[in-house]
Protein backbone atom coordinates (compact mmCIF):
# COMPACT_ATOMS: atom_id res chain seq x y z
CA UNK A 1 0.00 0.00 0.00
CA UNK A 2 1.45 3.14 -1.07
CA UNK A 3 1.23 6.39 1.92
CA UNK A 4 -0.24 8.94 0.91
CA UNK A 5 1.06 11.84 -0.60
CA UNK A 6 2.38 14.46 1.30
CA UNK A 7 0.56 18.23 1.76
CA UNK A 8 2.50 20.81 0.45
CA UNK A 9 1.28 24.27 1.80
CA UNK A 10 3.18 27.71 2.10
CA UNK A 11 3.40 28.70 5.85
CA UNK A 12 4.60 32.38 4.36
CA UNK A 13 5.66 33.76 1.41
CA UNK A 14 8.99 32.36 1.03
CA UNK A 15 8.92 29.14 3.78
CA UNK A 16 7.11 26.21 1.94
CA UNK A 17 5.93 22.88 4.50
CA UNK A 18 5.77 19.50 3.26
CA UNK A 19 3.33 17.53 5.90
CA UNK A 20 3.41 13.90 6.25
CA UNK A 21 0.68 12.20 8.07
CA UNK A 22 -1.71 14.06 10.51
CA UNK A 23 -0.06 16.34 13.36
CA UNK A 24 0.80 14.14 16.05
CA UNK A 25 2.29 11.15 14.06
CA UNK A 26 6.15 10.41 15.13
CA UNK A 27 6.41 7.02 14.44
CA UNK A 28 9.34 5.51 12.43
CA UNK A 29 7.67 5.42 9.30
CA UNK A 30 6.72 9.07 8.96
CA UNK A 31 10.61 9.63 10.03
CA UNK A 32 11.43 7.65 7.18
CA UNK A 33 9.67 9.66 4.69
CA UNK A 34 10.81 12.99 6.29
CA UNK A 35 14.79 11.73 5.28
CA UNK A 36 13.66 10.52 2.00
CA UNK A 37 12.10 14.02 1.65
CA UNK A 38 14.75 16.43 3.08
CA UNK A 39 17.46 14.62 0.62
CA UNK A 40 15.15 15.12 -2.42
CA UNK A 41 14.50 18.69 -1.37
CA UNK A 42 18.67 19.06 -1.17
CA UNK A 43 19.80 17.13 -3.47
CA UNK A 44 18.58 18.81 -6.18
CA UNK A 45 17.35 21.86 -4.13
CA UNK A 46 15.01 24.25 -5.29
CA UNK A 47 16.85 27.85 -6.58
CA UNK A 48 16.96 30.00 -3.10
CA UNK A 49 16.78 27.81 -0.85
CA UNK A 50 18.86 28.35 2.41
CA UNK A 51 17.55 25.56 4.81
CA UNK A 52 15.80 22.63 4.71
CA UNK A 53 14.50 21.95 8.36
CA UNK A 54 13.30 18.59 9.12
CA UNK A 55 11.13 17.70 12.09
CA UNK A 56 9.32 14.94 13.21
CA UNK A 57 6.29 14.82 10.47
CA UNK A 58 7.44 17.94 8.87
CA UNK A 59 9.71 19.88 6.62
CA UNK A 60 10.09 23.25 6.11
CA UNK A 61 11.76 24.49 3.22
CA UNK A 62 13.23 28.11 3.24
CA UNK A 63 13.89 30.38 0.44
CA UNK A 64 16.13 34.01 0.32
CA UNK A 65 13.56 36.96 -0.23
CA UNK A 66 15.64 38.68 -3.31
CA UNK A 67 16.12 35.69 -4.83
CA UNK A 68 11.77 35.34 -4.81
CA UNK A 69 12.08 38.01 -7.99
CA UNK A 70 14.23 35.62 -10.08
CA UNK A 71 10.96 33.07 -10.56
CA UNK A 72 8.79 33.90 -13.38
CA UNK A 73 5.93 35.72 -11.66
CA UNK A 74 3.77 34.32 -9.88
CA UNK A 75 6.84 32.65 -8.16
CA UNK A 76 4.79 30.81 -5.39
CA UNK A 77 2.67 28.71 -7.77
CA UNK A 78 5.62 27.53 -9.12
CA UNK A 79 7.89 26.94 -6.15
CA UNK A 80 4.68 24.95 -4.44
CA UNK A 81 4.83 22.71 -7.80
CA UNK A 82 8.40 22.54 -7.68
CA UNK A 83 8.50 20.86 -4.09
CA UNK A 84 5.49 18.54 -5.06
CA UNK A 85 7.56 17.36 -7.91
CA UNK A 86 10.17 16.36 -5.70
CA UNK A 87 8.37 14.94 -2.98
CA UNK A 88 5.33 13.32 -4.18
CA UNK A 89 7.70 10.49 -6.57
CA UNK A 90 9.98 9.27 -3.70
CA UNK A 91 11.14 5.96 -3.67
CA UNK A 92 9.08 3.43 -1.53
CA UNK A 93 11.99 1.66 0.01
CA UNK A 94 13.43 4.13 3.07
CA UNK A 95 17.34 5.77 2.63
CA UNK A 96 19.62 3.92 4.45
CA UNK A 97 20.21 4.49 8.31
CA UNK A 98 22.50 6.35 9.09
CA UNK A 99 25.62 6.58 10.93
CA UNK A 100 26.06 5.31 14.30
CA UNK A 101 27.33 7.30 17.12
CA UNK A 102 27.84 6.24 20.75
CA UNK A 103 27.45 8.69 23.54
CA UNK A 104 29.28 7.81 26.66
CA UNK A 105 26.97 8.56 29.93
CA UNK A 106 27.67 9.01 33.36
CA UNK A 107 24.48 7.89 34.60
CA UNK A 108 22.94 9.03 37.83
CA UNK A 109 24.28 11.20 41.37
CA UNK A 110 24.95 14.63 40.92
CA UNK A 111 25.32 13.79 36.83
CA UNK A 112 21.93 12.76 36.69
CA UNK A 113 19.93 13.99 39.84
CA UNK A 114 16.91 12.81 37.94
CA UNK A 115 17.52 8.84 37.74
CA UNK A 116 15.40 8.28 40.66
CA UNK A 117 12.39 10.09 40.11
CA UNK A 118 12.40 8.68 36.78
CA UNK A 119 12.71 5.11 38.43
CA UNK A 120 9.84 6.21 41.22
CA UNK A 121 7.65 6.94 37.95
CA UNK A 122 8.37 4.27 35.96
CA UNK A 123 8.33 1.31 38.74
CA UNK A 124 11.54 0.24 37.46
CA UNK A 125 14.64 -0.18 39.58
CA UNK A 126 17.36 3.24 38.78
CA UNK A 127 19.79 0.05 37.33
CA UNK A 128 16.92 -0.51 34.96
CA UNK A 129 16.27 2.40 33.93
CA UNK A 130 19.88 2.83 32.71
CA UNK A 131 19.85 -0.96 31.05
CA UNK A 132 16.85 0.07 29.26
CA UNK A 133 17.79 3.76 28.16
CA UNK A 134 21.55 2.59 26.90
CA UNK A 135 20.41 -0.97 25.60
CA UNK A 136 18.24 1.11 22.87
CA UNK A 137 19.48 2.19 19.60
CA UNK A 138 18.13 5.59 19.19
CA UNK A 139 17.49 7.75 15.92
CA UNK A 140 17.38 11.79 15.43
CA UNK A 141 14.37 12.47 14.84
CA UNK A 142 15.38 16.26 14.15
CA UNK A 143 17.56 19.11 16.31
CA UNK A 144 15.89 22.22 17.93
CA UNK A 145 15.40 23.69 21.01
CA UNK A 146 19.08 25.00 21.12
CA UNK A 147 21.99 24.65 18.08
CA UNK A 148 22.86 20.85 18.18
CA UNK A 149 19.99 19.59 20.69
CA UNK A 150 18.62 16.31 19.21
CA UNK A 151 15.13 14.95 19.76
CA UNK A 152 15.85 11.08 20.27
CA UNK A 153 12.97 8.63 18.69
CA UNK A 154 13.13 5.00 20.07
CA UNK A 155 12.84 5.46 23.44
CA UNK A 156 11.15 2.25 25.23
CA UNK A 157 7.71 3.25 26.32
CA UNK A 158 8.33 2.17 29.87
CA UNK A 159 10.80 4.70 30.46
CA UNK A 160 7.98 7.77 29.48
CA UNK A 161 8.07 10.15 32.12
CA UNK A 162 6.32 13.55 31.78
CA UNK A 163 8.67 17.25 32.00
CA UNK A 164 9.00 18.71 35.86
CA UNK A 165 5.87 20.93 36.01
CA UNK A 166 8.34 23.78 36.66
CA UNK A 167 11.65 23.48 34.60
CA UNK A 168 15.17 24.02 36.29
CA UNK A 169 16.82 27.73 35.27
CA UNK A 170 19.66 25.93 34.67
CA UNK A 171 20.38 22.59 33.30
CA UNK A 172 24.16 21.64 33.03
CA UNK A 173 25.90 20.80 28.95
CA UNK A 174 25.71 17.60 28.42
CA UNK A 175 22.98 16.55 30.31
CA UNK A 176 21.17 13.60 29.00
CA UNK A 177 17.39 13.35 30.31
CA UNK A 178 14.00 12.21 29.06
CA UNK A 179 11.24 14.33 28.32
CA UNK A 180 7.41 12.54 27.73
CA UNK A 181 7.95 9.73 24.99
CA UNK A 182 11.79 11.13 23.76
CA UNK A 183 15.10 11.19 25.38
CA UNK A 184 17.59 14.38 24.73
CA UNK A 185 20.97 15.94 24.98
CA UNK A 186 21.56 19.60 26.53
CA UNK A 187 24.07 20.79 24.10
CA UNK A 188 24.50 23.82 25.97
CA UNK A 189 24.08 25.07 29.80
CA UNK A 190 20.50 26.11 29.30
CA UNK A 191 16.88 26.44 31.37
CA UNK A 192 15.55 23.28 30.49
CA UNK A 193 12.01 20.60 31.83
CA UNK A 194 12.94 17.35 31.08
CA UNK A 195 14.37 14.74 33.55
CA UNK A 196 18.17 14.98 33.93
CA UNK A 197 19.37 11.04 34.31
CA UNK A 198 22.96 11.56 33.34
CA UNK A 199 25.60 13.42 31.43
CA UNK A 200 28.02 13.01 28.60
CA UNK A 201 31.12 14.72 28.51
CA UNK A 202 31.09 14.92 24.14
CA UNK A 203 30.49 17.98 22.96
CA UNK A 204 27.63 17.89 20.95
CA UNK A 205 27.76 21.84 19.61
CA UNK A 206 31.00 23.97 18.37
CA UNK A 207 30.44 26.97 16.84
CA UNK A 208 33.59 26.69 15.07
CA UNK A 209 33.87 22.98 13.46
CA UNK A 210 32.50 22.45 10.34
CA UNK A 211 29.82 20.34 10.29
CA UNK A 212 28.98 22.40 14.05
CA UNK A 213 26.67 20.12 15.25
CA UNK A 214 27.82 16.55 16.43
CA UNK A 215 24.81 14.78 15.31
CA UNK A 216 22.73 15.36 12.00
CA UNK A 217 18.80 14.58 11.46
CA UNK A 218 18.96 10.98 10.54
CA UNK A 219 21.94 9.61 13.01
CA UNK A 220 21.60 6.71 15.25
CA UNK A 221 22.67 7.19 18.85
CA UNK A 222 23.60 4.86 21.28
CA UNK A 223 24.59 5.92 25.09
CA UNK A 224 27.14 4.13 26.57
CA UNK A 225 27.56 3.45 30.88
CA UNK A 226 30.41 4.67 31.97
CA UNK A 227 31.44 5.19 35.34
CA UNK B 1 20.92 49.98 26.13
CA UNK B 2 20.98 47.21 23.58
CA UNK B 3 23.38 47.47 20.57
CA UNK B 4 24.69 44.82 18.88
CA UNK B 5 26.37 43.61 15.42
CA UNK B 6 24.36 42.15 13.12
CA UNK B 7 23.78 41.42 9.49
CA UNK B 8 21.19 39.35 7.73
CA UNK B 9 21.21 36.67 9.68
CA UNK B 10 22.93 32.89 9.56
CA UNK B 11 21.53 30.53 6.81
CA UNK B 12 21.62 26.99 6.03
CA UNK B 13 21.96 25.93 9.86
CA UNK B 14 18.41 25.44 10.94
CA UNK B 15 18.58 21.94 10.41
CA UNK B 16 21.25 21.95 13.02
CA UNK B 17 19.13 24.05 16.03
CA UNK B 18 20.81 27.29 15.18
CA UNK B 19 18.51 30.63 14.40
CA UNK B 20 18.49 32.66 11.66
CA UNK B 21 19.18 35.63 13.37
CA UNK B 22 20.31 38.71 12.11
CA UNK B 23 18.42 42.43 11.84
CA UNK B 24 15.23 42.63 13.21
CA UNK B 25 14.78 45.40 10.65
CA UNK B 26 16.70 43.51 7.66
CA UNK B 27 15.23 45.96 4.68
CA UNK B 28 16.54 49.26 7.34
CA UNK B 29 19.97 47.28 7.36
CA UNK B 30 20.03 46.51 3.41
CA UNK B 31 19.06 50.36 2.59
CA UNK B 32 22.02 51.51 5.73
CA UNK B 33 24.27 49.35 3.70
CA UNK B 34 23.00 50.29 0.05
CA UNK B 35 23.73 54.23 1.00
CA UNK B 36 27.63 53.91 2.00
CA UNK B 37 28.32 51.04 -0.78
CA UNK B 38 28.59 47.76 1.18
CA UNK B 39 26.84 44.89 0.12
CA UNK B 40 23.20 44.68 1.16
CA UNK B 41 23.96 41.79 3.54
CA UNK B 42 27.07 43.77 5.38
CA UNK B 43 27.46 43.63 9.04
CA UNK B 44 25.93 46.55 10.91
CA UNK B 45 24.88 48.09 13.98
CA UNK B 46 21.62 47.43 15.53
CA UNK B 47 20.98 50.13 18.30
CA UNK B 48 17.81 49.43 20.75
CA UNK B 49 15.88 52.00 22.13
CA UNK B 50 19.08 54.14 23.60
CA UNK B 51 21.46 54.80 21.52
CA UNK B 52 25.12 54.20 21.99
CA UNK B 53 27.99 56.96 21.78
CA UNK B 54 30.32 56.56 19.44
CA UNK B 55 33.49 58.40 18.09
CA UNK B 56 34.92 58.11 14.77
CA UNK B 57 38.72 56.27 14.88
CA UNK B 58 39.05 57.77 11.90
CA UNK B 59 37.77 59.21 8.86
CA UNK B 60 34.34 57.23 7.56
CA UNK B 61 31.50 57.11 5.63
CA UNK B 62 28.36 56.22 7.54
CA UNK B 63 24.10 55.95 7.48
CA UNK B 64 21.92 55.11 9.73
CA UNK B 65 18.38 53.94 9.06
CA UNK B 66 14.96 52.51 10.66
CA UNK B 67 13.70 53.33 13.97
CA UNK B 68 13.99 57.33 14.46
CA UNK B 69 16.26 57.60 17.48
CA UNK B 70 17.22 60.96 16.91
CA UNK B 71 20.93 60.77 15.93
CA UNK B 72 23.37 63.81 16.00
CA UNK B 73 27.12 64.37 14.91
CA UNK B 74 29.18 66.64 17.45
CA UNK B 75 25.56 68.07 19.15
CA UNK B 76 24.04 68.80 15.76
CA UNK B 77 21.35 66.59 14.44
CA UNK B 78 21.52 64.88 10.91
CA UNK B 79 19.24 63.32 9.01
CA UNK B 80 18.99 59.91 8.39
CA UNK B 81 18.73 57.50 5.34
CA UNK B 82 21.62 59.67 3.81
CA UNK B 83 25.32 58.93 3.70
CA UNK B 84 27.32 61.02 6.29
CA UNK B 85 31.11 61.71 6.08
CA UNK B 86 32.91 61.26 9.57
CA UNK B 87 35.92 62.86 10.54
CA UNK B 88 38.44 61.41 13.34
CA UNK B 89 37.18 62.76 16.29
CA UNK B 90 33.50 62.98 15.56
CA UNK B 91 31.16 62.12 17.39
CA UNK B 92 27.95 59.86 17.02
CA UNK B 93 25.25 60.14 19.27
CA UNK B 94 21.17 59.67 20.00
CA UNK B 95 18.72 61.69 21.25
CA UNK B 96 15.57 60.64 23.38
CA UNK B 97 11.77 60.31 22.49
CA UNK B 98 12.14 57.75 19.89
CA UNK B 99 9.97 57.03 16.85
CA UNK B 100 10.65 53.21 16.49
CA UNK B 101 12.71 50.88 18.37
CA UNK B 102 15.60 50.34 16.39
CA UNK B 103 17.90 52.16 14.44
CA UNK B 104 21.28 50.97 12.02
CA UNK B 105 24.49 51.97 11.62
CA UNK B 106 26.27 50.77 8.62
CA UNK B 107 29.75 52.24 8.00
CA UNK B 108 31.56 51.97 4.84
CA UNK B 109 33.44 48.56 4.63
CA UNK B 110 31.38 46.32 7.69
CA UNK B 111 32.11 46.00 10.42
CA UNK B 112 34.85 43.07 10.63
CA UNK B 113 34.48 40.77 13.30
CA UNK B 114 35.10 37.56 12.38
CA UNK B 115 32.38 35.18 10.69
CA UNK B 116 30.50 32.30 12.56
CA UNK B 117 28.88 29.75 10.62
CA UNK B 118 28.65 32.38 7.79
CA UNK B 119 27.17 35.26 9.71
CA UNK B 120 28.46 38.34 11.52
CA UNK B 121 25.36 38.59 13.57
CA UNK B 122 25.09 38.73 17.26
CA UNK B 123 23.56 35.62 18.66
CA UNK B 124 23.46 36.24 22.79
CA UNK B 125 21.37 33.48 23.44
CA UNK B 126 24.24 31.02 22.24
CA UNK B 127 26.61 33.80 23.05
CA UNK B 128 28.11 33.70 19.55
CA UNK B 129 29.07 36.21 16.51
CA UNK B 130 29.37 40.09 16.55
CA UNK B 131 31.83 41.20 19.31
CA UNK B 132 32.78 38.21 21.54
CA UNK B 133 29.00 36.74 20.98
CA UNK B 134 27.74 39.70 23.35
CA UNK B 135 26.59 43.20 23.26
CA UNK B 136 28.49 46.27 22.97
CA UNK B 137 30.25 48.27 26.09
CA UNK B 138 31.52 51.25 27.26
CA UNK B 139 35.57 51.18 25.62
CA UNK B 140 34.60 48.38 22.75
CA UNK B 141 36.36 49.72 19.75
CA UNK B 142 34.26 48.33 16.54
CA UNK B 143 36.93 47.37 13.75
CA UNK B 144 35.91 48.04 10.18
CA UNK B 145 36.78 47.05 6.87
CA UNK B 146 37.99 48.86 3.67
CA UNK B 147 35.47 50.53 2.25
CA UNK B 148 34.53 50.22 -1.71
CA UNK B 149 35.69 52.53 -4.54
CA UNK B 150 32.18 53.33 -4.15
CA UNK B 151 32.40 54.41 -0.95
CA UNK B 152 36.01 56.83 -1.19
CA UNK B 153 34.46 58.46 -4.31
CA UNK B 154 31.53 59.60 -2.08
CA UNK B 155 33.74 60.25 0.52
CA UNK B 156 35.86 62.51 -1.74
CA UNK B 157 33.18 63.93 -3.43
CA UNK B 158 31.78 65.04 -0.36
CA UNK B 159 35.01 66.54 1.16
CA UNK B 160 35.38 68.74 -2.59
CA UNK B 161 31.32 69.98 -1.96
CA UNK B 162 32.45 70.99 1.31
CA UNK B 163 29.69 68.95 2.71
CA UNK B 164 29.32 65.89 5.54
CA UNK B 165 25.38 65.10 4.70
CA UNK B 166 25.22 63.78 0.78
CA UNK B 167 22.28 65.02 -0.21
CA UNK B 168 20.92 62.32 -2.08
CA UNK B 169 19.35 59.58 0.21
CA UNK B 170 16.35 56.55 0.52
CA UNK B 171 12.67 57.59 1.21
CA UNK B 172 11.66 55.56 4.54
CA UNK B 173 10.48 52.19 3.96
CA UNK B 174 8.01 52.53 6.90
CA UNK B 175 6.03 55.69 7.04
CA UNK B 176 5.90 57.09 10.81
CA UNK B 177 2.46 56.95 10.78
CA UNK B 178 2.46 53.43 10.39
CA UNK B 179 3.80 52.83 13.62
CA UNK B 180 1.34 54.34 15.70
CA UNK B 181 -1.52 51.85 16.33
CA UNK B 182 -0.61 49.83 13.62
CA UNK B 183 -2.59 47.08 11.67
CA UNK B 184 -0.24 44.35 11.32
CA UNK B 185 -1.49 42.31 7.87
CA UNK B 186 -1.13 38.14 8.89
CA UNK B 187 -2.17 35.02 6.94
CA UNK B 188 -3.95 31.85 8.43
CA UNK B 189 -1.21 29.49 10.42
CA UNK B 190 -1.20 25.59 10.05
CA UNK B 191 -3.52 25.37 12.96
CA UNK B 192 -5.23 28.38 12.82
CA UNK B 193 -8.57 25.80 12.10
CA UNK B 194 -7.87 24.19 15.44
CA UNK B 195 -9.63 27.99 17.35
CA UNK B 196 -13.46 28.12 17.57
CA UNK B 197 -15.02 31.29 16.79
CA UNK B 198 -14.68 32.82 20.33
CA UNK B 199 -10.96 32.42 20.25
CA UNK B 200 -10.75 33.65 16.56
CA UNK B 201 -12.49 36.56 16.99
CA UNK B 202 -10.00 37.67 20.33
CA UNK B 203 -7.25 36.81 17.57
CA UNK B 204 -9.13 39.60 15.06
CA UNK B 205 -10.63 42.45 17.59
CA UNK B 206 -8.26 42.52 20.35
CA UNK B 207 -5.99 45.58 20.05
CA UNK B 208 -3.15 43.49 21.77
CA UNK B 209 -0.36 44.99 23.34
CA UNK B 210 3.55 44.29 23.26
CA UNK B 211 4.56 43.45 26.88
CA UNK B 212 8.31 44.17 28.24
CA UNK B 213 9.14 40.13 28.35
CA UNK B 214 9.63 40.79 24.69
CA UNK B 215 13.05 40.68 22.91
CA UNK B 216 14.90 39.36 19.86
CA UNK B 217 13.46 35.55 20.23
CA UNK B 218 9.77 37.03 20.15
CA UNK B 219 7.45 39.40 21.07
CA UNK B 220 4.52 38.27 23.72
CA UNK B 221 1.75 40.16 23.23
CA UNK B 222 -1.41 40.70 26.35
CA UNK B 223 -4.81 42.02 26.11
CA UNK B 224 -6.50 39.12 24.99
CA UNK B 225 -6.90 35.38 25.26
CA UNK B 226 -6.88 32.93 22.15
CA UNK B 227 -7.49 29.71 24.20
CA UNK B 228 -7.79 26.39 22.15
CA UNK B 229 -11.23 24.52 22.43
CA UNK B 230 -9.73 21.59 23.92
CA UNK B 231 -6.11 20.78 24.82
CA UNK B 232 -4.72 19.35 21.40
CA UNK B 233 -1.48 17.57 20.72
CA UNK B 234 1.10 19.59 18.25
CA UNK B 235 4.66 17.27 18.21
CA UNK B 236 7.38 19.74 17.36
CA UNK B 237 7.02 21.61 14.00
CA UNK B 238 9.25 23.60 11.80
CA UNK B 239 8.28 27.57 12.44
CA UNK B 240 9.50 30.98 10.66
CA UNK B 241 10.45 34.86 11.84
CA UNK B 242 6.67 35.76 12.19
CA UNK B 243 4.90 32.63 13.13
CA UNK B 244 2.28 33.77 15.20
CA UNK B 245 2.14 30.72 18.26
CA UNK B 246 -0.36 29.91 21.13
CA UNK B 247 0.71 28.60 24.50
CA UNK B 248 -1.62 27.18 26.77
CA UNK B 249 -2.49 30.60 28.15
CA UNK B 250 -3.53 31.88 25.68
CA UNK B 251 -1.48 34.55 24.91
CA UNK B 252 0.01 34.87 21.70
CA UNK B 253 3.51 34.92 21.10
CA UNK B 254 5.25 36.26 17.62
CA UNK B 255 8.63 34.80 16.91
CA UNK B 256 11.19 37.22 15.61
CA UNK B 257 14.81 36.99 14.70
CA UNK B 258 16.37 35.10 17.41
CA UNK B 259 13.78 32.51 17.20
CA UNK B 260 13.92 28.97 17.50
CA UNK B 261 14.04 26.25 14.36
CA UNK B 262 10.81 24.48 15.52
CA UNK B 263 7.85 24.98 17.99
CA UNK B 264 5.19 23.07 19.68
CA UNK B 265 2.70 24.95 20.08
CA UNK B 266 -0.11 25.52 17.67
CA UNK B 267 0.53 28.13 14.90
CA UNK B 268 -2.46 30.29 14.80
CA UNK B 269 -1.10 32.95 11.91
CA UNK B 270 1.92 34.31 9.77
CA UNK B 271 2.87 37.92 9.83
CA UNK B 272 3.59 38.48 6.39
CA UNK B 273 6.90 39.38 5.89
CA UNK B 274 6.83 43.21 4.92
CA UNK B 275 4.68 43.76 8.25
CA UNK B 276 7.88 42.45 10.28
CA UNK B 277 9.41 45.55 9.53
CA UNK B 278 6.46 47.11 11.48
CA UNK B 279 6.60 44.90 14.78
CA UNK B 280 10.96 45.23 14.64
CA UNK B 281 9.75 48.83 15.38
CA UNK B 282 7.20 49.14 18.00
CA UNK B 283 8.42 49.44 21.57
CA UNK B 284 7.07 47.41 24.53
CA UNK B 285 3.65 49.21 25.71
CA UNK B 286 2.73 49.76 21.57
CA UNK B 287 -0.52 48.48 20.51
CA UNK B 288 -1.62 46.73 17.63
CA UNK B 289 -4.55 44.95 15.57
CA UNK B 290 -4.24 42.13 13.11
CA UNK B 291 -5.92 41.79 9.80
CA UNK B 292 -5.78 39.27 7.43
CA UNK B 293 -4.15 39.11 3.90
CA UNK B 294 -4.05 36.55 1.61
CA UNK B 295 -0.58 34.54 0.79
CA UNK B 296 -0.89 35.90 -3.43
CA UNK B 297 -1.02 39.81 -1.71
CA UNK B 298 1.58 39.04 1.19
CA UNK B 299 3.55 37.50 -1.59
CA UNK B 300 3.06 40.43 -4.14
CA UNK B 301 4.14 42.90 -1.40
CA UNK B 302 7.25 41.14 -0.89
CA UNK B 303 8.12 40.51 -4.47
CA UNK B 304 6.88 44.71 -4.38
CA UNK B 305 9.44 45.58 -1.51
CA UNK B 306 12.94 43.38 -3.25
CA UNK B 307 11.95 45.59 -6.40
CA UNK B 308 12.23 48.80 -4.51
CA UNK B 309 15.46 47.82 -2.74
CA UNK B 310 16.74 46.91 -6.33
CA UNK B 311 16.23 50.15 -7.54
CA UNK B 312 17.58 51.63 -4.76
CA UNK B 313 20.58 49.61 -5.08
CA UNK B 314 20.67 50.91 -9.14
CA UNK B 315 19.88 54.60 -8.36
CA UNK B 316 22.57 54.79 -5.41
CA UNK B 317 25.27 53.24 -7.19
CA UNK B 318 24.52 56.07 -9.96
CA UNK B 319 25.66 58.62 -7.17
CA UNK B 320 27.86 56.48 -6.26
CA UNK B 321 29.79 57.06 -9.65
Amino acid sequence: MSPVEPRVRALSERVILVEFGDTAAMDAATRARVRAGVLALTREAIDGTTDVVPAYNTIAVHLDAASLGHFPAPYLEQVLREVRARVSDMPETPPAPGRLVEIPVVYGGVDGPDLDEVADHTGLTAAQVVALHAGAVYEVAMIGFSPGFPYLAGMPEQLTTPRRTTPRTHVPAGSVAIGGRQTGIYPQASPGGWRLIGRTTRVLFAPGEDPPALLAPGDRVRFVPVD
Amino acid sequence: MLTTVQDLGRTGYQALGVSTGGAMDPTALRVANLLVGNPEGAAGLEVTLVGPTLVALSPVLMAITGGALGPSVNGVPVPERRAIALSAGDVVAFGCAPAGARAYIAIAGGIEVPAVMGSRATDLGVAIGGLEGRALRRGDVVPTGTPSAAARRTMRRLEAAGRRVAWWGAAPHLRRARLIDPIVRVMRGPEYDWFSGEADRAFWETSWRITDRSNRMGLRLEGGRVALPAARELVSSPVATGTIQVPPGGEPIILMADRQTVGGYPRIAQVCEVDLAVLAQLTPGARFRMTEISLIDAAQLLLARERDIYDLGNGLAIHHL
